[in-house]
């Protein structure tokens, strides 16, 4: 989406150990951060920002299909984790990632790798819908077209209308495709991009607090969209709404100051956390 | 964890409720207590006491039960808080329900008290309500105090308070077959064992509740129930005698 101000991925190197059994570090993450048949795996991810350390040993499977949430209060390293698993941290200079990512067993901080066709295997939505300046049609064909997804305009049309309707959007907009994207309203706004992003049929789709600006009806049916959608791809949510990471996803991740704290099965981790850090963030007990 | 909630007013009413529980567990200890002495001492006094206390349990068990559904509905509890509440309701129900046995011992007390005296039974039965009233108050420390250990300890000792019922149930069977004019007194003094012994079933259910409070997880091993009188057929066949005298 920035592709334009890209900046020459960046890897540190640092000693991935994979030797050690991470679950019996004196810090490590309690609960299993393991999945069977991973779509992603993320193995010590160490972010800094300068010299400032954002996140830190941090390692965790994503299942296929599955929906799982960051929870954490903030500048806790979530969004930061999140932004590592599609390399949107390539646009800050100062960032530095070490560590081990891997989509489908691929190294996606391989410095062969192109970030384009990687942002669109694993896609994002923000906090703020930010539809292009364009149409609701163009907004939609506009990732097929540059990776060059359609083979004749009739193909670009269904692509677009099957991404709508995926997005639970069609119904409201075939009649107005040529409208621009920004006169819709922040709800279906959200679910444009929502549906620009699964227009290219990706494998994960991250989604960092995508409802926060919306009201409760328009996050149910976002909510609604992602289990709809959790069958098809992996779910990644960034959230500060704990009734809404109890809500949609499967697993939930908890994160403090830097580190992956635990991470388990959202009904377990939701009704008795085993660490005590986890319980008084959830309860409310500290910020 | 005993870190306390940035909202001091959410606090406040989970700790609210807490005190709740602890109170009508109090009132109900005492409800165990006043049954068992009216009946040992047959003091109809005290058991018309005993059935008037009991208005004020069932008050407490439904403001404890609003108060938890209002917490629910407006802050959304998780973990340690939702454990609570959820067992809180629960816990609030078995309190009600050994008042409510209370309630019936020290009705049973005063048509007792117009019958003939039946030896010794009393005096099992207030031995065996003695245990469940210290059962109840230990569950209700372990409560208090998230020990799971204690409430396991609790749970444990059921089985004696079963014994007891067991003992009862043969040596009322005794004193009937003896003389048929002790079956009316003998047959309420049996309901009376018998609450007893449904008493002990729910301070065991609050003793589940502490070890779900405070681990998340319900007991798994199945307890042994020692209560036998409704699958022993030779303690209540065609011929008791012989188990009887078998002693």
């Amino acid at each position: 989406m920035e592709d334009g101000k890209m900046v020459e991925p960046q890897k540190v190197d640092a000693p991935v150990r994979p030797d050690i059994d991470l679950a019996k570090l004196p810090n490590a993450t309690i609960g299993d951060i393991y999945v069977e048949n991973p779509r992603m795996t993320a193995r010590q991810v160490r972010v800094n920002y300068g010299d400032k350390t954002a996140i830190e040993d941090v390692s965790l499977d994503i299942g296929g299909s599955e929906v799982i949430s960051f929870i954490g209060p903030s500048g806790c390293g979530k969004s930061t984790f999140l932004r590592c698993l599609n390399r949107m941290n390539d646009t800050i200079k100062t960032c530095k990632v070490s560590g081990d990512i891997r989509l489908n067993g691929g190294d996606i901080y391989a410095p062969d790798v192109d970030v384009v066709p990687l942002r669109a295997r694993v896609g994002m939505v923000f906090q703020k819908p930010n539809p292009f300046p364009k149409s609701i049609f163009d907004n939609v064909a506009y990732g097929p077209k540059i990776h060059g997804l359609a083979d004749n305009t009739g193909h670009l049309k269904q692509i677009v209308q099957e991404a709508l309707e995926r997005a639970g959007l069609w119904s409201e907009v075939h009649n107005r495709l040529d409208d621009p994207g920004t006169g819709l309203s922040g709800g279906q706004q959200q679910r444009l991009c929502i549906a620009r992003a699964i227009a290219v049929s990706p494998e994960i789709i991250l989604m960092d607090e995508p409802c926060s600006a919306l009201d409760p009806i328009a996050t149910a049916r976002i909510e609604q969209l992602i289990h709809e959608l959790s069958s098809e791809y992996s779910i990644v949510i960034v959230t500060h709404s704990l009734q809404q990471a109890a809500r949609v996803s499967k697993r939930t991740a908890y994160f403090h100051l830097g580190r992956l704290v635990e991470v388990g099965l959202t009904d377990k981790l939701f009704m008795k956390p085993q660490h005590e850090m986890t319980n008084n963030y959830i309860t409310g007990r500290f910020g | 964890m005993s870190d306390l909630h940035i909202v001091s007013q959410f606090q406040r009413e989970l700790d609210a409720i807490k005190a709740k529980i602890i109170k009508m567990g109090g009132l109900v200890e005492a409800s165990i207590v006043g049954a068992s002495a009216s009946l040992y001492n047959r003091d109809a006094e005290l058991a018309e006491q005993v059935r008037a206390a009991d208005a004020a349990i069932d008050v407490l068990e439904q403001q404890i039960n609003d108060e938890a559904a209002r917490v629910i509905a407006l802050r959304s509890p998780n973990a340690e808080d939702l454990r609570l509440l959820l067992t809180v309701i629960k816990v609030s129900g078995n309190l009600e329900r050994i008042a409510d046995y209370s309630k019936n011992i020290a009705k049973r007390t005063r048509v007792l008290l117009e019958l003939r005296s039946i030896e010794g039974s009393p005096a099992a039965l207030r031995r065996m309500a003695r245990e469940v009233e210290l059962m109840l108050g230990d569950a209700l420390n372990a409560y208090v105090q998230q020990d799971q250990a204690l409430a396991l300890a609790v749970i444990e000792r059921d089985e004696a308070v079963d014994q007891i019922y067991n003992t009862l149930f043969r040596e009322f069977l005794t004193f009937m077959m003896e003389d048929p004019r002790n079956i009316t007194a003998c047959m309420h003094l049996h309901f009376i064992a018998e609450n007893i012994e449904r008493m002990g079933d729910h301070v065991t259910s609050i003793a589940e509740q502490v070890v779900f409070y405070a681990s998340g997880e319900k007991p798994t091993d199945e307890r042994t129930k020692a209560d036998i009188t409704s699958s022993d057929a030779t303690l209540s066949g065609m011929n008791p005698t012989r188990s009887i005298g078998a002693e």
